[in-house]
């Protein structure tokens, strides 16, 4: 009888689990376009880039990346993503948190207005800046006699780069700070802390992982743009020009072995950045996975228990 | 005194959440906040801690007036629904850091900690981070944080409402041993009234922002102060009968209403234990079937359904259920013992009545 019964329930379960899983067929039907798809698209350019990049020999390699006005670029590039980078660990930080944590009036407004550069097309962008702070922009004359210089400049290209990453951190932030809540910030002022204390030792470790991404994604868009800077800087080679703009001019010039050297340091960069991002998702997984493994130990209960009802 | 709160009133926006409430809590009280969700007895607990303000009236905390002293220096320990505790602090880290908080020596946050774990029988989870625990040895990680810095006051917000039946009782009894052993002032937020009763020295009754009723877990079941009272704590059989040549009457049911106008609508309620219940047809005044039995342990909980459809509950024990020969189906008789007329022009319930009807001979035990 119990046999029989047991028998039952093994089948029930073997049938449930074919229920809820896809046929073979499916599954590597799926999988075969997903990475034909990947290989085509994404794995053969890039390989691609660095081929043509050597296709000349490491000589033309070296001189173009050594050259003076890519060399002025690469260091354009890091400065651009150095000071985006932190302006935006603060804005994202108070952004996400002003939208997570407080209720007020206009707070639907902030958030479509953070999605903004994600929705705008960077040369649109570019414009923009172009419409307020150029020679013949709203600004522009007030900036000339004052002796500022935005427009086919450093400044522009940097408050260009700051808008187009803008939401890349708060994005990142805000979801995980809604789910967290103030509960815990609440308990810490209850036991004594000030509102620094609290944000320091409980709201910026809770909301690490997700700020650490949302800096990685804001650092490569920082030194990937293209089309926004392209509109501000005027592309002077040797002074308003970054990475991606001199790989276009190399490449209007007829220079394909050098936009390629160029181009494959970007690619790099990228690389490098995924790779990082990469290590930091497997670390997060393992640090889940520790905790689902860990044995939880009941023993803490039953011991406490066994002594309050001693008493 | 340890806690006073005078005139509290709370508005959020129009919502007005606590209304002119009054009430004291003495040194080493364990008072148990009970009503239903909404009732305003969170906000109350979170007025106390200084998590929020009251729009007026004024709190004392050991007679210091602690309207404008922020959370941080009220020496409160607040334990939250959620337990808060930080996800990114071993349990040791989380006792101890209001006391890094507060500047204490290293040594003796140490023994500090040390203590609470040994008194909480979290030995060997010192290291666990939050999501390693088991519910219960996360609540108790969340009371030790909350009493590390010896607060004068410990609050907590339905401290029981996230673990399972089975845990939650032992919490229970826990929670009772340790206040006894700490002898702290203590203030618990619950819609259970359960565990109101079972847990508090004494409970104070909220209903939509109202203090309804303050008194020992005996005070507010044998004597509410109002209808809300009487039926939120314990069950309450509630009948409306309408009056008639002085007997209130619902259905096969009368009430004696003498001096009551004819027409006159009476809310008649009574317990459960005061319906007296006989297999023996005759011996009590109405008649009834038994339509269904709900076994709650060692008292039993019976429906009664009257030839009109009228159901009343009543309560007796396995032993007298059982020797009775009661079953699901079985016509019984019964009498209404004791009841009280809810709904009348005062303000406060009047007293329990007897039943005018002849008392047969006592049959068992009543309950």
């Amino acid at each position: 009888m119990a046999g029989i019964t047991k028998k039952q329930f093994t089948a029930g379960r073997t049938k449930s689990q074919r229920g809820a899983e896809e046929s073979s067929l499916v599954k590597w039907t799926l999988i075969s376009v997903a990475m034909i798809f990947c290989s085509v698209f994404l794995l053969l350019p890039l390989v691609n880039v660095f081929a043509q990049a050597f296709s000349k020999g490491w000589g033309v390699y070296w001189n173009a990346l050594t050259n003076p006005d890519a060399w002025s670029a690469i260091k354009l590039t890091l400065l651009v993503a150095v000071f985006c980078v932190p302006l935006n660990v603060v804005f994202g930080l108070a952004a996400a948190w002003a939208i997570a944590k407080f209720e007020f009036r206009g707070k639907a407004l902030l958030i479509t207005l953070i999605d903004l550069p994600f929705s705008i097309s960077p040369i649109v962008a570019g414009l923009m800046f172009v419409v307020l702070f150029g020679l013949q922009g709203y600004f522009g004359e007030w900036l000339r006699d004052h002796d500022f210089k935005i427009i086919f400049a450093v400044s522009g290209i940097i408050l260009a780069t700051v808008f187009i990453t803008f939401p890349f951190v708060a994005r990142e932030l805000i979801p995980i700070m809604q789910a967290t809540g103030t509960d815990q910030e609440q308990a810490a002022l209850t036991l004594g802390a000030n509102g620094w204390q609290t944000f320091w030792h409980v709201t910026l470790p809770s909301v690490k992982w997700g700020l650490i991404y949302g800096v990685i994604l804001c650092n490569a868009r920082a030194m990937g743009e293209y089309g926004a800077v392209r509109v501000v800087s005027g592309n002077i080679a040797g002074k308003t020009q970054t990475m991606p703009l001199r790989v276009e001019s190399l490449n209007d010039g007829f220079q394909g072995a050098a936009a390629f050297a160029v181009a494959s340091l970007l690619a790099l960069l990228a690389l490098v950045t995924l790779a990082f991002k990469t290590y930091l998702e497997w670390r997060q997984h393992r640090e889940f996975e520790l905790a689902q493994h860990a044995v939880i130990s009941e023993s803490g209960d039953t011991t406490f228990i066994a002594k309050g009802k001693g008493e | 005194m340890s806690i006073e709160l005078k005139n509290i009133s709370k508005k959020f926006g129009e919502v007005a959440a606590v209304n002119n409430v009054n009430f004291s809590v003495n040194d080493g009280e364990l008072v148990g906040l009970l009503g239903p969700s909404g009732g305003g007895k969170t906000t109350v607990l979170r007025m106390i801690a200084g998590l929020e303000l009251p729009t007026e009236g004024d709190i004392f905390i050991r007679g210091e007036r602690v309207n404008d002293l922020s959370v941080q220096k009220r020496n409160i320990g607040f334990v939250f629904q959620s337990y808060a505790l930080f996800k990114s602090m071993s349990v040791a880290k989380n006792i101890a850091f209001g006391l890094t908080i507060k500047k204490w020596k290293k040594a003796d946050i140490e023994a500090r900690v040390a203590e609470l774990i040994q008194l909480f029988g979290l030995s060997g989870l010192e290291k666990r981070f939050p999501h390693q625990l088991s519910g219960g040895q996360r609540q108790r990680v969340a009371i030790a944080r909350a009493l590390a810095p010896k607060p004068s006051v410990l609050l907590l917000d339905e401290p029981f409402g996230a673990v399972d039946a089975k845990i939650r009782q032992e919490l229970r009894e826990w929670l009772v041993t340790l206040h006894h052993e700490l002898n702290v002032t203590t203030i618990f937020v619950t819609h259970d009234q359960e565990e109101a009763m079972e847990v508090s020295n004494r409970i104070v009754i909220f209903s939509k922002g109202n203090l309804e009723q303050i008194g020992t877990p005996r005070e507010v079941y044998e004597q509410p102060a109002n209808e809300f009272v009487a039926r939120f704590v314990g069950v309450m059989n509630v009948l409306e009968a309408t009056v008639g040549g002085g007997v209130a009457r619902i259905n096969e049911i009368e009430f004696p209403a003498t001096g009551q106008e004819d027409g006159a609508r009476l809310r008649i309620g009574f317990r459960p234990y005061a319906v007296q219940v006989s297999n023996d047809l005759s011996l009590l005044p109405y008649r009834a079937v038994l339509r269904h039995t709900f076994f709650l342990g060692i008292l039993l909980r019976l429906e009664m359904e009257l030839p009109s459809g009228l159901i009343i509950r009543s309560r007796m024990t396995k032993e007298d259920y059982a020797q009775q020969g009661l079953e699901d189906g079985r016509e019984v008789s019964f009498q209404i013992k004791n009841y009280r007329v809810l709904a009348s022009d005062s303000a406060t319930l009047a007293p329990e009545l007897e039943s005018k009807y002849q008392q047969p001979p006592t049959m068992g035990e009543n309950i």
